[in-house]
């Protein structure tokens, strides 16, 4: 393996590996446009040049191998003269509208001229203006031409990651522009990795636009829902202007690096499916159409299952659970209900979405592979509604399926008149609350801490960005306020005393903590 | 003074098939096909100091040695015949005037290097050339120089004629390549060289025109001969393509020795009605410009880089005393921003740049910082991109600049001033 030195630093890295590669290993990060570390390399922005010893002129990091004994300079006075010569280069066409440019704040022009930039103007004459200013080229992206420094890397992502190649660069010169090839739209499920790729305004995201500028955003580190493959994300929310889009917290979600799931991407599906979070939540416990306190309601369900399971009748009890749910919450689930004897399943008969061959996934549930291994697969969730119907259970407990969705407004009217307690417990109000007898506000993924299992077995952790709208409360959390409530207390403080119950009782997650978990994850055994 | 590239130039029907054999054409090809080993073919080029002239100037022999023997893909000739150098129609000339030539050397080049495919890439806006070339090589196929089983060796070889769509930068090798592969002429990224990664991924031989019409007068005479011609380290003659303000513009075939003055003075007539000379362009517009007193410099590939300019593709542009070097120095930078193709920025954005601030003083609205600004701007184009052109941009106009600074002041000071409202 090469032994070079950068900036002073020594270092062996294996054999081919560029010196920006090398650079990062060191924590030395060499300005880049249009290198990125999961696309083809172009080598055309010229900014990441840097001096190697008995090279006679600056050499681009991002394609020149390193070799052994190679000394490498990124911040001599010669590197730092092309830097500024590249962002004076780049910014004689860019329009200096930054004030109104969606992507300041994160913009690598702004972050670069600040760092190295920072000289007086030469240019005393006109910009070359380009045709297209700011217009929508999908469903999901608007492109302003004039804004693109060209980088290649959206027309790089659509040849080589989805290969339908949308992009291309027409023209020539300083008259090139970046547009989509004639009848082509940007209409693919992974369209807005373009916006989070690129360096610029360009590409910019039509459903954040304007939503929110960029320095207000708290970000929290997560798992996207959306299906098995639970792509790792940042949920990125701002609660310090209430005033705006109705209360929303969340403004957007972006892709969360991770080498063994998603790599750098995430799909459409996955990342424009946030609104839930902040809309049509339950925000109450609900009884009969009546706000309820919690106590109150807490004291309904357990009144009710208390002489059922003392009666040792157990299996008079229908739960349909749901791989929607946390590795926590359907430990609670094994350990109220299915450890009594009531009858579990968490498979609820939905039809399963369309899936590609690269991240979405046809299972639509985050957590199908946890649930498989807490709660099993001895009963039938078909079964429990069919017994529903035909009047076989005295509770019928739903989280978060919409019944009727599946079965029909009749058929869910016909359940809810034969059991006695019919409990939903969900975060979104849907045409199934109007039946359930009981009404439990839940929290949604980004505001829970705990973990997912994927499609790949690998079990993920997702942190809270925020308290639970209303009241609101994580699943985990209230099942154990009934379990208190029958004279059976559990005691888990928080999640990770769940997890680590968890982790004890069923195999697969023997020798799991959140600690170790952490941010890359830890296949099941 | 002997002959070698246009020895055919002034024969009636110098095009035929019939005219080139009977002036001993594709017997160079019978003695390769028949006595000689790959390996002996390419050590008689090396020996002959024949260098690429196209522009470059490397050793063709040596660029023929590294195509890797061992390789197991198909290797290919490419011919660039993508002439967009201005001040440059050399090549056109011999397209036109001797195809059969091209054709003789191109598969003798084939063989050196174990290719069975070639291709020429012919500018765009030479469609008489391609006709004529096209011509030839259906001649040749007819009487078995082409195809299989030539001349009834074993030896087989396709040829392909592939017209270019008018952009200059495809004539730089790799984006040349791009654009026969069917891509945007982009030039690519070095290492790999094309003699390791070439056309489709292939080992890849890329010559000029005009270099493939001195390989069969080398096979024919020997190295010897032809290495004596030249200079030390550049063996034979050279097409100079002469223009501008001179009695006779045209191409001359000379040794490589020659100085500029002999080429302006001695061949071309001197200038234009009795004028003095201002200034001269020695290798297409790439080259830097010399000045008057600087033309007794020679004319071969290494003295030329002695005088901070370069040979290139052999193009004089002579300027005499009524030019106006700002205007000529636009013309230069609007044809870079034109070219470039932009995939470099600072090439890209740069090369526009320079355009309009040279535009700007041309039209009496420069300003004294821009002539400050001016040097370092250019320089800040050249080794900073992927290919050649942008460090073409730098020594252009950078030469026009610094060469001739007391014009750009003249005009200037002449200029609408406007300190006042930018200072």
């Amino acid at each position: 393996m090469p032994k070079l030195s950068i900036d002073g630093k020594q270092l062996e890295v294996p054999e081919g590996e560029t010196i920006i590669r090398a650079a990062k290993r060191v924590g030395i990060s060499i300005p880049h446009y249009c290198w990125h570390p999961a696309l083809p390399v172009a080598g055309n922005c010229r900014i990441c040049m840097v001096e190697v010893e008995k090279q006679p002129k600056p050499q681009i990091a991002c394609y020149t191998p390193v070799t052994d004994g190679m000394v490498v300079k990124t911040n001599s006075p010669k590197v730092l003269e092309v830097r500024r010569a590249v962002l004076e280069f780049l910014l004689v066409n860019h329009p200096l509208d930054c004030p109104v440019c969606d992507q300041a704040g994160e913009c690598k022009l702004q972050d670069y001229y600040m760092d190295h930039g920072q000289y007086d103007s030469r240019l005393a004459d006109m910009k070359v203006k380009k045709e297209k200013k700011a217009f929508a080229i999908g469903p999901t992206v608007m492109l302003d031409q004039e804004r693109c420094i060209l980088c290649t890397r959206c027309v790089r992502f659509t040849e080589h990651i989805t290969h339908t190649h949308e992009f291309g660069v027409f023209n020539r010169g300083d008259h090139s522009v970046l547009d989509l090839y004639p009848g082509k739209k940007l209409d693919n499920n992974y369209s807005g990795n373009v916006v989070d790729i690129c360096p610029v305004g360009a590409l910019t995201d039509r459903d954040f636009r304007f939503k929110c500028r960029v320095w207000y955003l708290e970000k929290t580190r997560s798992i996207c829902p959306g299906c098995s493959m639970g792509c790792n994300i940042t949920v990125e929310w701002d609660k310090s202007r209430p005033h705006q889009f109705k209360h929303a917290r969340v403004m957007r979600l972006k892709p969360r690096h991770n080498p063994d799931v998603n790599s750098y991407w995430m799909c459409d599906k996955g990342r424009y499916n946030y609104h839930f979070i902040d809309e049509n939540r339950i925000l109450e416990p609900q009884f009969k159409n009546d706000v309820m306190s919690w106590d109150k309601a807490i004291e309904v369900v357990a009144d009710t299952i208390r002489p059922i399971i003392q009666a040792n009748r157990a299996d008079k009890i229908g739960v349909l659970a749901s791989a929607q749910l946390t590795n926590e919450d359907l430990f609670l689930v094994r350990q109220l209900f299915k450890e009594t004897g009531a009858q579990v399943d968490f498979r609820v008969p939905e039809k399963p979405g369309e899936g590609d061959e690269f991240l979405l996934k046809a299972d639509r549930n985050p957590n199908t592979a946890g649930a498989l291994k807490i709660i099993g697969t001895d009963v039938q969730a078909e079964e429990i509604l069919k017994k529903a119907r035909q009047g076989a259970f005295e509770v019928l407990y739903v989280f978060g399926a919409d019944l009727v969705k599946l079965l029909g407004t009749e058929v869910v009217g016909e359940i809810a008149g034969k059991v006695k307690l019919f409990v939903y417990q969900g975060s979104n109000i849907n045409e199934t609350c109007l039946w359930a007898h009981l009404n439990l506000p839940s929290s949604v993924y980004a505001e829970k801490d705990g973990t997912l299992t994927n499609c790949q077995q690998k079990v993920q952790r997702l942190w809270p960005a925020f308290l639970p709208l209303g009241e609101a409360k994580a699943d985990w959390e209230i099942l154990s306020l009934i379990s208190e409530k029958l004279g059976k207390p559990l005691g888990y403080k928080n999640s990770s005393a769940v997890f680590d119950a968890l982790a004890k009782k069923v195999p697969g997650f023997a020798g799991m903590s959140y600690e170790k978990i952490s941010d890359s994850g830890m296949v099941l055994s | 003074m002997e002959k070698i590239i246009t020895r055919h130039f002034d024969l009636p029907q110098s095009h035929r098939l019939e005219t080139y054999l009977k002036d001993g054409g594709y017997e160079a090809l019978r003695r390769v096909l028949t006595g000689m080993t790959q390996a002996q073919v390419i050590e008689e080029i090396k020996k002959s100091n024949l260098r690429g002239l196209g522009g470059a100037g490397f050793p063709t022999g040596m660029k023929w040695s590294f195509i890797p023997a061992q390789n197991p893909k198909p290797k290919y000739l490419v011919v660039n015949g993508d002439e967009g150098e201005p001040g440059t129609f050399k090549d056109k000339q011999i397209l036109e005037k001797d195809p059969h030539a091209v054709l003789e050397g191109m598969i003798i080049t084939c063989y050196a290097i174990g290719a069975h495919k070639a291709y020429v890439y012919i500018r765009g806006e030479y469609t008489k050339s391609l006709e004529i070339l096209q011509g030839a090589l259906k001649e040749a196929y007819q009487a078995k120089y082409l195809g299989q089983g030539i001349m009834g060796t074993g030896f087989s070889l396709d040829m392909v004629i592939h017209p270019g769509a008018g952009a200059y930068i495809c004539g730089e090798e790799t984006a040349l390549l791009e654009s026969l592969e069917g891509k945007k002429g982009f030039p690519r990224l070095k290492p790999p060289f094309p003699a390791v990664v070439g056309l489709f991924g292939c080992p890849t031989v890329i010559n000029n025109i005009e270099t493939m019409a001195c390989v069969a007068p080398i096979i024919s005479k020997g190295a010897e001969w032809y290495a004596k011609l030249g200079s030390e380290k550049n063996g034979g003659n050279r097409l100079y393509s002469v223009s501008g303000h001179v009695e006779k513009p045209g191409v001359y075939e000379l040794p490589l020795g020659i100085s500029l003055r002999e080429i302006i003075y001695n061949h071309a007539g001197g200038i234009l009605n009795g004028r003095g000379l201002k200034a001269v362009i020695p290798g297409g517009i790439s080259a830097p410009i010399l000045k008057a007193q600087e033309i007794d410099v020679k004319m071969d590939f290494d003295s030329l880089k002695s005088a901070g300019t370069m040979a290139g593709s052999g193009g004089i542009m002579v300027m005499d005393e009524t030019t106006d070097m700002v205007r000529a120095a636009m013309i230069a930078a609007r044809f870079f921003a034109h070219e470039s193709c932009g995939q470099c920025s600072p090439c890209r954005e740069g090369s526009g740049w320079v355009y309009r601030i040279l535009k700007r003083i041309y039209e009496g609205q420069g300003q004294p910082r821009d002539l400050k600004n001016l040097p370092g701007i250019v320089n800040n184009i050249g080794g900073n991109t992927i290919c050649a052109f942008g460090d073409a941009v730098t020594m252009c106009v950078g030469s026009y600049v610094a060469k001739f600074r007391e014009e750009f002041e003249a005009k200037i000071r002449n200029s609408i001033r406007d300190d006042a409202i930018r200072p």
